[in-house]
């Protein structure tokens, strides 16, 4: 039987001025714990990931000082994905039979500004100016639009339905639906993409806690299957964030291998997902996304937002949550959100935004730095 | 043009017909930009110093629309300016582009490298970066540029 996520907690997305990243990341265990009605004495092992926050494993000074197995992990926007990855084959591996995942962060206002030399490129690239995330996902999808003859109006649509989820959920960061002019006409940060069309590095933490899956019905009436993960790095050929160059030889992209590997260990097909959580850094991001993972074909996107197949009511929900659009991304805690969204969709319990007809499968894609990608299946 | 390179491993300098260099895989062919010492592709560790086309077309681009934090060292008042990917034949190098109208600016559209100067709030520097600056229109944009 497949492990199982038996506690949930969240602490809100957004910016809290008057909180550390550790105390959110402390208030989302303690919720976690109490939804599986156990004290942090008995959770075995802990893997937490944060960038700006403080070094996870230090937080057992505030959650008790019980000896446990804590490794900390960083893997960029992924961080979350490959945490909770660990977590899996740790109960996997039979090693252990109740652990925690733990992702928060606290990221200061404006675009990432990481350093060239810790990816390995030399100091030039950031001096002069390029070494911006939003740089890559700019020329990502000005190619995409490009090579699949795609219309840059259906960048807005993403944001558009980004923002009228986040208005449903108490947790996200922008709860304030934004009309399509609204994103249209903002400021351009980097064609085609305008200010609204990004997501906003930000503040909030979720842990998660896993169990056994014969043992999981011990901890919560309603738990949720974790029928794969899948965590790899790029090949040669695919298009990476901070490249200096790229190969004139396309080939697979870490995103694609994902996703195609968490199908396959699953038994599940793509067709047959009833609500998808994919990294939706910018709204470019979702539409590569969406075929990438294999949920879609390439080009098919457009025709299937216009339909509305993308909304929570329609065929395909994605992002029901608001995404990184709407909820912003404390890195950390961002993969970890997906799970904790498609958690309560699948128990059931997602209230204002939840998928109609009783959804039974689930699937989660992160996407980072410099070229990673993690997915998962989950089911009732 | 007086001046030193933000890195001199980027461009032959001085040069009347300045090029990047890269680096030639002797295994699988593979060029990469800057140098390596070892292939991504086939994990080789033979690779040569391969000077690099000047000329070719932009494969992707965007115009950087805000000013970037540190590292970046570029001047305090802010000129947005593009940035592209350009397909030098045999490697697709990003750099930025002496063009930042994004009007004038498509996939396709032939480029040619230039050293420029690169402005910085840094008193006594001189710097100079490679750049790419369009020369023609793409072949399907009917004379724009």
């Amino acid at each position: 039987m497949e492990p199982a996520i038996v506690g949930l907690g969240i602490h809100p997305f957004g910016r809290h001025p008057n909180l550390s990243g550790r105390q959110m990341a402390v208030k989302a265990v303690h919720d976690a714990l109490a939804s599986a009605g156990i004290q942090w004495s008995d959770v075995q092992f802990a893997f937490g990931g944060s960038v700006d926050g403080d070094q996870p494993d230090t937080l057992v000074s505030d959650l008790g000082l019980t000896g446990l197995q804590f490794v900390n992990v960083s893997n960029g926007c992924a961080t979350g994905g490959s945490a909770l990855s660990l977590a899996i084959t740790m109960i996997e591996s039979g090693t252990y039979d109740l652990g925690i995942v733990i992702g928060f962060d606290k990221h200061p206002a404006g675009a990432f500004n990481a350093k060239p030399s810790d990816y390995g490129i030399g100091d030039w690239y950031g001096e002069t100016g390029l070494m911006l995330t939003t740089q890559f996902f700019a020329t990502k999808i000005q190619r995409y639009l490009h090579d699949h003859n795609m219309d840059k109006a259906i960048l807005a649509k993403v944001a558009e339905k980004a923002f009228r989820n986040g208005a449903l959920n108490e947790n996200a960061w922008r709860r304030k639906p934004l009309s399509f002019d609204e994103i249209e006409n903002a400021p351009m940060i980097s064609d085609p993409l305008t200010q609204y069309m990004f997501c906003s590095p930000g503040e909030g933490a979720v842990a998660l806690v896993v169990a056994r899956g014969d043992k999981a019905r011990q901890y919560t009436d309603r738990p949720v299957f974790m029928k794969s993960v899948s965590n790899v790095t790029r090949r040669f050929g695919s298009f990476e964030v901070f490249s200096p160059w790229l190969s004139p030889e396309r080939g697979s992209v870490p995103t694609t291998d994902a996703a195609k590997r968490a199908f396959e260990l699953a038994g599940v097909s793509p067709s047959e997902i009833q609500v998808a959580q994919i990294q939706d850094t910018e709204s470019g991001a979702e539409i590569m996304h969406m075929a990438e993972t294999g949920l879609c074909e390439h080009g098919e996107q457009a025709a299937m937002i216009n339909a509305g197949e993308t909304e929570i009511t329609g065929r395909l929900p994605i992002n029901t949550d608001g995404g990184c659009l709407a909820n912003g991304e404390p890195i950390g805690a961002s993969g970890l959100r997906q799970i904790y969204e498609n958690a309560l969709q699948l128990r059931g319990d997602a209230g204002a935004r939840q998928v109609p007809n009783d959804p039974q499968v689930g699937f989660t894609h992160v996407y980072g730095a410099p070229g990673i990608s993690a997915c998962t299946v989950m089911s009732r | 043009m007086n001046g030193t390179p933000i890195d001199d491993t980027l461009f032959t300098w001085p040069d009347e017909s300045p090029q990047l260099i890269g680096a030639r895989c002797t295994n699988c062919g593979t060029v990469t930009f800057p140098q390596q010492s070892s292939c991504p592709k086939c994990a080789g560790t033979e690779l040569s110093r391969h000077l690099l086309a000047r000329e070719g077309v932009i494969w992707s681009w965007t115009i950087q629309g805000f000013r970037p934090k540190e590292p970046y060292i570029g001047p305090a008042e802010f000129t947005p300016y593009g940035v592209a990917y350009v397909d030098l034949g045999d490697v697709i190098v990003e750099g930025r582009l002496t063009e930042g109208d994004p009007s004038k600016l498509a996939i396709g559209m032939p480029v040619e490298l230039e050293i420029v100067p690169f402005e910085t709030e840094q008193a006594g520097t001189n710097w100079l970066t490679y750049a790419f600056s369009p020369t023609g229109p793409a072949p399907d944009q009917g004379g724009v540029a």
